[in-house]
């Protein structure tokens, strides 16, 4: 523990991070959770806060390439980690998954969708890395029932899941 | 949530040094149920302890144990090739857990240690044994239709929420542990408790050992093992029910036989009345089911509970049966 004669053991640390390829340095509470910095810090309000207990997958970020629910991140544990959001994934154009989302109406209300794209996103990298589902053990061929299963940590409230699956069986180039 | 300082830690011995001899430190694996509970107030550590960077984050065989870090991330489990080729019931049971999202950050030794996700113990405003000693059990009378039928107590009814620790316990897993007086190694049976009158006691071991790892044994060939889980939607669900199995069948008879059932006690629940049933005897359905039945003798249900009688009676069928043809 960092521990200072004067003022007691240190509640604030600094945290240094890449957000969508840019470098960031700053002091944290250590209570701040990785969400509440992006939106209340940093000005990135695309990640979105739901239920804030790992219970909706609305902000879920890419961690070093791996999705993850920032809300049960602690801003500190993500220290020297490349975080990439919403906002990070546009390279001129939209990201594919975001053309996609946007072709088949892959929403509602909204709110959902950041978190929905950036756990698809995940979603296919494990693919590609031959990660196994609760629906499939051995050689994946993704079908709606799998898409369905992979995508299981992020619920939309408008229920919007039928186009939601449609967007990413285009990206993922199934049937 | 409460103010708290967050360190590193460097090596096993720091981590253990930081947190063994200090009721209000914590160990911080993924922080996906520590975390949640800080916010709720359940969890008030003044010093967390991040032991993510311990390098006890690998698979390896170890002259044909299987030897996992206790910081191995649930999905990396998963996937591991020599898990899936050797022990697919562990793949299973992780995958069956949580989401994407969370079994990429949640640990082996977090997930093992994970807390109930019993309604009255998450809400700091309700009494509850397991929070707060003495101050009594609403879950008796009130909501419980998700908890537990076997070894519970007047004194708590918690099931524990994880699906790796029953595939584990089928497996016949060891949990490596480090305490201020050094490494040592425990049957995962003999890490949980026995409910009792101090359900607030979860653990065996001392507190603030850290968990290092599990390793399990090698499985003899013509082994199979499965993994079914029942829940209330089709996926990101605690189990209501679930059994994981270990089963050698030589010539219709049962040679080896191990069970673990989830979700119906404050442990997974190693079957071994139905085991002795079954072992020797014939592999029918028949015998899947008495076996079943004679296990879940002890089985005292609540109020609206009941159902997990015949649930997990079905079940064991059901994954003997699977596992047999
Ligand atoms: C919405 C939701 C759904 C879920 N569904 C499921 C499910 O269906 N099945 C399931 O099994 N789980 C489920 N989980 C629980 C999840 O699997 C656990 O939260 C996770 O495995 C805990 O691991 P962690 O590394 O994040 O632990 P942490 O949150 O970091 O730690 C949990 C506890 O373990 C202690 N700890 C951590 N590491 C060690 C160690 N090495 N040694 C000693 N103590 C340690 C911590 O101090 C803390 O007390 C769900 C969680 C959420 C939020
Ligand atoms: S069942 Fe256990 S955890 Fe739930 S209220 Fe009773 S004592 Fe608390
Ligand atoms: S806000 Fe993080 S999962 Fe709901
Ligand atoms: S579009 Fe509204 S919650 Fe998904």
């Amino acid at each position: 523990m960092v521990r200072n004669a004067m003022t007691g053991p240190e509640l604030s640390s600094t945290v240094r991070l890449m957000l969508n390829g840019a470098p960031q340095e700053l002091t944290v509470d250590n209570r701040t959770t990785l969400l509440d910095l992006l939106r209340d810090r940093l000005d990135h309000t695309g990640t979105k806060k739901g239920c804030d207990h790992g219970q909706c997958g609305a902000c879920t970020v890419l961690i070093d390439g791996r999705r993850a629910n920032s809300c049960l991140l602690l801003a500190v544990a993500v220290d020297g980690r490349e975080v990439t959001t919403v906002e990070g994934l546009e390279d001129d154009e939209p990201h594919p998954m975001q053309a996609a989302f946007l072709a088949h109406d892959a929403f509602q209300c909204g709110y959902c969708t950041p978190g929905q794209i950036c756990s698809a996103i995940g979603m296919l990298d494990e693919l590609a890395e031959g990660w196994p589902s609760a629906v499939t053990a051995g050689p994946v061929h993704l079908d709606d029932a799998e898409i369905r299963e992979r995508m299981s940590g992020n619920l939309c409230r408008c229920a919007a899941y039928p186009n939601i699956v449609a967007a990413i069986r285009e990206v993922a180039g199934g049937d | 949530m409460r103010e708290f300082s967050y360190a590193r830690a460097r090596d096993v011995d720091a981590a253990v040094s930081l947190v063994a001899d200090n009721p209000g430190a914590r160990y911080l694996g993924g922080g996906t149920n520590l975390v949640d509970l800080m916010k709720l107030g359940i969890e008030r550590p003044e010093l967390l302890v991040d032991v993510t960077g311990l390098p006890l984050d690998e698979v390896v065989d170890d002259g044909g144990r299987l030897r996992i870090g206790a910081l191995v991330r649930n999905s990396d489990l998963a996937a591991h090739p020599l898990v899936r080729e050797r022990y697919p019931v562990l793949s299973q049971a992780v995958l069956n857990g949580a989401s994407g999202q969370l079994r990429n950050v949640a640990t082996t030794g977090g997930n093992l240690v994970q807390r109930t996700r019993c309604g009255y113990f998450t809400d700091p405003t309700m009494p509850c044994n397991k929070r707060m000693p003495g101050s009594g059990c609403p879950a008796i009378e009130g909501e419980h239709h998700n908890l537990a039928i076997l070894g519970a107590s007047d004194h708590c009814v918690a099931t524990h929420p994880s699906d790796l620790a029953v595939a584990l316990s089928a497996l016949d897993a060891r949990v490596g542990v480090q305490d201020l007086a050094g490494p040592h190694e425990l049957p995962l049976e003999d890490l949980y408790r026995p409910v009792g009158d101090r359900p607030d006691l979860e653990l065996t071991v001392r507190d603030g050992a850290l968990l290092t790892g599990v390793s399990l044994p090698p499985l003899p060939a013509g082994t199979r093992t499965g993994y079914r889980k029942v829940r209330e939607r089709a996926s990101y669900a605690f189990a209501i029910g679930a059994v994981a199995a270990v089963l050698v069948v030589a010539d219709g008879m049962v040679s080896d036989v191990r069970i673990a059932l989830g979700a119906v006690a404050s442990h997974p629940w190693r079957a071994r009345i139905a085991e002795r049933e079954l072992r020797g005897g014939p592999a029918t359905a028949e015998a899947f089911e008495a076996a079943a039945v004679a296990e879940l003798d002890a089985a005292r249900p609540l109020r609206d509970n009941a159902y997990k009688v015949p649930l997990t009676r079905d079940l064991v069928v059901a994954v003997l049966t699977e596992l047999a043809r």
